[in-house]
């Protein structure tokens, strides 16, 4: 009889014993606020989930009587449509909530707007929100689990966690999640990407190499002070890595002139098949959508055999199930 | 801790399981001889229907339910051997204070038709029957569920009985248990070694309620 303490790992949980570890995170934040066997756990855990989206009846009871809110200030498609379907797989009631035509844009401030949604009986808030921080501020306010789907250019954890899944099943490291020898570049936009900083922050927790790569006025060189190798060529990175994440240009975001014009960026850092011939042969090509098919990534790459687009989707979702089913039993 | 079976005895509860589960499918008439799991076959009108299935329910019932597999071999079972996770069907989710690891539910065949026989280690509120029960019926409708156990400890909150028992522990049955005494079923290479054990009251909380 084994008794394991917080020294977890993967294997020990395959073997079936009743484990000791408990996820001890109420709201799910941040990846840099998780351990490295937090995010283990996690992943393990949506591993767990991925059958319930591939059998006939898609639904347990898990989160019977629970109440999930998506409360969405920002656009978003496939997130919230991702929550909404993972909360609802779960058993859960889903509210679905929008920062436009409700009464934040009536002058409502977001603790506000979230006390009152609380007051209602709610369990769950998944909140995106266009100011970094956010979800952390919501979360200090309200007693019910808080998930952070998007904080302005900080952070979104469960895109990360996805990313980090799909990667995990592609190269065959989901025994144990451990990415010691894998290099990862992750190409565009870094400065205001918060799925870059997601993916940086578990990537390197789980001991992965991080390149970084974009023009100069996008690539925070903070970002090597936490061991990412910084670059502005995408053609001398590629032939080394194992994987590389496409990001969106985010025009809504650009405040300055970053880059001289959208075509000199996509014939310096777009992935098309030509350039894709200096890859390796089985490069992993992720984007976390949506795309602009023909700036930062061609449509002969993102359909093509190398390209994990639609399972990072489809991982998105036992993500997105775990997430929920944890947050929901962590101690208050 | 007081060990009431290992080695020799412990091989003969797995043989007692097996036998039974043997005549059930022998009497039947539905047993998958062929192989190869063409079960249309030999599964005429008015002899029941259907095939047979053995589904493990996890964190032991798996093991017992891979050995039974061995013993009469998987042939048997036209190779349906599966193993059921039941953790997001348990109904104390919102009181145990944190969340249970969730593992897979590996069961890569339609179970519609089938006879399928659960697997678990030790039976006692029945609660964990329940979970396994409605997590197989969201995966199908099987013609028959039978469950075998090990043990038997007694001590059922639901009204859910056994197929099959290796080892009666029930009141009436057996005077080795005290009231509060757990029963703890280990099966390598889960655990160190194969035995049936009892802890008794205040002891430990080692077992967990089946």
């Amino acid at each position: 009889m084994r008794v394991n303490g917080r020294g977890l790992n993967v294997a020990d949980t395959q073997a079936g014993e009743q484990t000791e570890y408990h996820w001890p995170h109420r709201h799910l934040l941040s990846l840099e606020d998780l351990s490295a066997e937090d995010i283990r756990f996690l992943l393990t855990t949506a591993l767990g989930f991925d059958g319930v989206s591939t059998r006939s009846i898609k639904k347990v009871p898990a989160l019977r009587g629970r109440v999930v809110v998506n409360l969405f200030f920002e656009d978003s498609t496939r997130t919230r449509a991702s929550f909404n379907l993972a909360a609802s797989r779960l058993s859960a009631d889903v509210l679905e909530m929008a920062g436009k035509g409700s009464s934040v844009s009536k002058g409502e401030t977001l603790i506000d707007t979230a006390r009152n949604i609380e007051a209602m009986g709610v369990d769950v808030i998944v909140c995106r929100h266009h100011h970094s921080g956010a979800a952390a501020h919501l979360a200090r306010s309200v007693d019910c689990s808080v998930i952070n789907a998007g904080d302005g250019q900080h952070e979104h954890p469960t895109q990360g966690l996805l990313d980090i899944l799909t990667i995990a099943k592609r190269t065959g490291r989901t025994e144990g999640f451990d990415f010691s020898g894998l290099t990862v570049a992750i190409v565009g936009d870094i400065a205001h990407s918060r799925v870059a900083r997601s993916n940086v922050y578990g990537l390197i927790k789980l001991g992965a190499k991080v390149i970084l790569v974009g023009p100069p006025t996008l690539l925070p060189g903070a970002f090597a002070d936490i061991g990412c190798e910084l670059s502005n060529s995408l053609d001398e990175v590629l032939p080394r890595v194992d994987v590389v994440n496409m990001l969106r240009i985010q025009f809504e975001r650009q405040t300055g002139q970053a880059f001289p014009s959208v075509r000199e960026y996509s014939t310096r850092f777009g992935l098309n098949a030509q350039r894709l011939t200096r890859a390796k042969p089985d490069l992993l090509v992720m984007h976390p959508g949506p795309m602009n098919r023909g700036v930062e990534i061609d449509s002969a790459v993102a359909d093509g055999p190398n390209s994990a687009i639609l399972q990072q989707v489809a991982n998105g979702l036992s993500v997105r199930m775990a997430a929920l089913f944890l947050v929901s039993g962590a101690p208050a | 801790m007081r060990v009431l079976a290992d080695g020799d005895r412990f091989s003969k509860l797995i043989d007692s399981l097996c036998s039974g589960i043997d005549d059930a499918i022998a009497f039947s008439g539905d047993s998958d001889k062929s192989g190869g799991g063409n079960t249309e076959e030999n599964s005429g009108e008015g002899s029941g229907g259907g095939g047979w299935a053995l589904v493990g329910v996890r964190s032991r019932g798996d093991v017992l339910a891979q050995r039974i597999a061995d013993r009469l071999g998987a042939q048997r079972f036209g190779g349906r051997i599966g193993t059921l996770d039941i953790t997001l069907y348990r109904d104390d989710l919102s009181e145990i204070g944190h969340q249970p690891v969730v593992r897979t539910t590996e069961i890569d065949f339609a179970i519609d038709g089938l006879n399928v026989v659960l697997i678990d280690d030790v039976l006692m509120t029945g609660r964990s029957i329940r979970a396994a029960l409605q997590s197989l019926m969201d995966l199908g409708r099987p013609r028959r569920v039978w469950l075998g156990v090990l043990v038997d400890r007694g001590g059922r909150e639901l009204p859910i009985a056994p197929d099959f028992v290796s080892l009666d522990l029930t009141e009436g049955a057996t005077d080795e248990l005290e009231p509060g005494a757990k029963v703890q079923v280990m099966v390598t290479p889960t655990d160190a070694k194969d035995a049936v054990v009892v802890f008794d009251e205040g002891e430990r909380k080692g077992a967990k309620r089946g």
